[in-house]
């Protein structure tokens, strides 16, 4: 799986096959579906979380989008881990996705 | 970008920063640091003393489900030991999945569950009920604002019955946070000048009060959870909708995107608010009916329940205008209805 395009002279990124989950409540907007194996296609941009968003908004997000995105970003109160880390560290919708990386967005807005 | 060194063991990978201190530290290390911040929180607030029987207020979802799970790992410690009471308020569709949670948690952590039901409580007012009374008012529903009161009163009744000494919810610092921008934005200056500490002792007879985890952010609290693999319940309540609180949630995500420990300092101000000498409220005293600590002549529960019975459903909540004042004193002439309307099934829980 995963393989990489080391052509230098075409300025293209390889698909990448990345895990996409949903929780804390976030799922409800994927069908309650929590985990998505992810294919995304090669293109000419690199993919980060920016363009993932948008891709998630087209191909995954079944309802009401308002409530997971705002703008170009999440909505405030979802929280996006990258490899189990917040994605604050790791440069936040500029993170480049990597081959097999796992990414998590779990809601905090409602009740407990 | 890779992600920083756990600045604690050294050894893992950071897996967040601690919004305050700005620390970065793995997963591990900040499930430690946040169960020391909660013993700590306990221990110099002197919230719950060697030998008490502590009532845990377990709704299936994420703040409740940390606390037990928190309260638990420490209980040895601080030589506590712990009953789970959870609240059914009668929402169809909801509360029994939650409930589910509940049960799952309590057979899990091997510890005994209580539930105490509005319909059992309140003379068979179920939330469903209420909402139904309140549906017709004009304004957006206000049934939420009942059920605040009423499950405050129904925790304290369960807590009662499993015998316990202290009385513990999950309220996290984004909650208070909220709870203060409600207050202001209603009026309410009595509110606002109790909201602040740690716990109310127990004044009138109530069993003293606590939040073990009002210094954690919500979003700390929901890593804890996601790096402790806890199972909570996270669908969002039927009526919550049309909560006023949803209003100043949504201000404080806002503001804490310009300031991230916006909630924080919310409840820092509040905590340091006096009244000016006209606003104080008379010294309370003990309801009518029930005996509990009151301000009016009916603590607030009865003042509700009052209310939805005469089928003139009214709130004490705000700048106290409105409420019993208003209405003067029951005219003892009136037949009094009891219960939710007979035509309206109260619905299966």
């Amino acid at each position: 799986m995963g393989v990489s395009c080391e052509l230098g002279f075409l300025n293209m990124a390889a698909p990448l096959s990345v895990e996409v989950e949903f929780g804390g409540g976030a799922e409800l907007l994927f069908d309650g579906v929590k985990k998505h194996q992810v294919t995304l296609p090669g293109q000419e941009e690199p993919w980060d979380i920016r363009n993932l968003l948008v891709w998630i908004k087209k191909n995954l997000l079944k309802e009401r989008p308002e409530l997971f995105i705002q703008g170009d970003s999440v909505r405030p109160g979802i929280l996006v881990l990258i490899n189990d880390a917040d994605w604050e560290l790791l440069g936040e919708l500029d993170y480049q996705l990597q081959d097999q990386d796992s990414i998590l967005f779990i809601s905090t807005l409602h009740g407990g | 970008m890779p992600a920083p060194q756990c600045a604690s063991c050294n050894k893992a990978r950071a897996a967040l920063r601690r919004p305050r201190s700005g620390q970065a530290l793995c997963g591990t290390c900040f499930c430690a640091a946040f169960e020391a911040e909660v013993l700590h929180t306990v221990v110099a607030g002197r919230l719950l003393p060697p030998g008490a029987v502590v009532a845990v207020g377990a709704s299936g979802g994420k703040d409740s489900t940390v606390l037990a799970h928190v309260l638990r790992e420490l209980a040895p410690r601080l030589g506590i030991s712990l009953r789970l009471v959870a609240v059914d308020e009668g929402i169809g569709g909801y509360r029994d999945a939650a409930l589910a949670a509940v049960r799952r948690q309590a057979a899990r952590w091997e510890l005994p569950l209580t539930v105490v039901a509005y319909a059992d409580l309140f003379g068979g007012w179920t939330m469903d009920a209420v909402a139904r009374s309140t549906a017709g008012s004009g304004r957006s529903r206000s049934c939420c604002t009942f059920c605040g009161v009423l499950r405050r009163r129904a925790l304290e009744e369960g807590a009662r019955l499993v015998g316990a000494t202290h009385v513990v919810t999950g309220h996290n610092a984004d909650d208070m946070a909220e709870t203060v921008l409600m207050n202001f934005l209603r009026g309410d200056a009595g509110r606002l000048a109790r909201g602040g500490g740690l716990g109310s002792p127990g004044e009138g007879g109530a069993l003293p009060r606590c939040r073990p985890l009002q210094l954690a952010s919500q979003k700390e609290v929901v890593l804890y959870a996601h790096f402790r693999r806890l199972d909570y319940f996270s669908e969002e309540c039927v009526y919550a909708p049309e909560a006023f609180r949803g209003h100043a949630r949504d201000l404080l995500k806002r503001l804490e995107a310009a300031r991230p420990s916006a909630a924080l300092d919310l409840v820092h101000s509040a905590e340091r608010l006096a009244l000016a000498p006209a606003a104080r409220p008379p010294p309370p005293g003990a309801c009518a009916r029930c005996g509990a600590l009151a301000s009016r002549a009916l603590c607030q529960a009865c003042a509700l329940l009052d209310g939805l019975n005469r089928g003139r459903p009214r709130l004490a909540i705000g700048k106290g205008r409105r409420g019993l004042d208003e209405d003067g004193p029951p005219r003892e002439a009136e037949p009094e209805a009891s219960g939710p309307p007979a035509s309206e099934p109260v619905p299966a829980c």
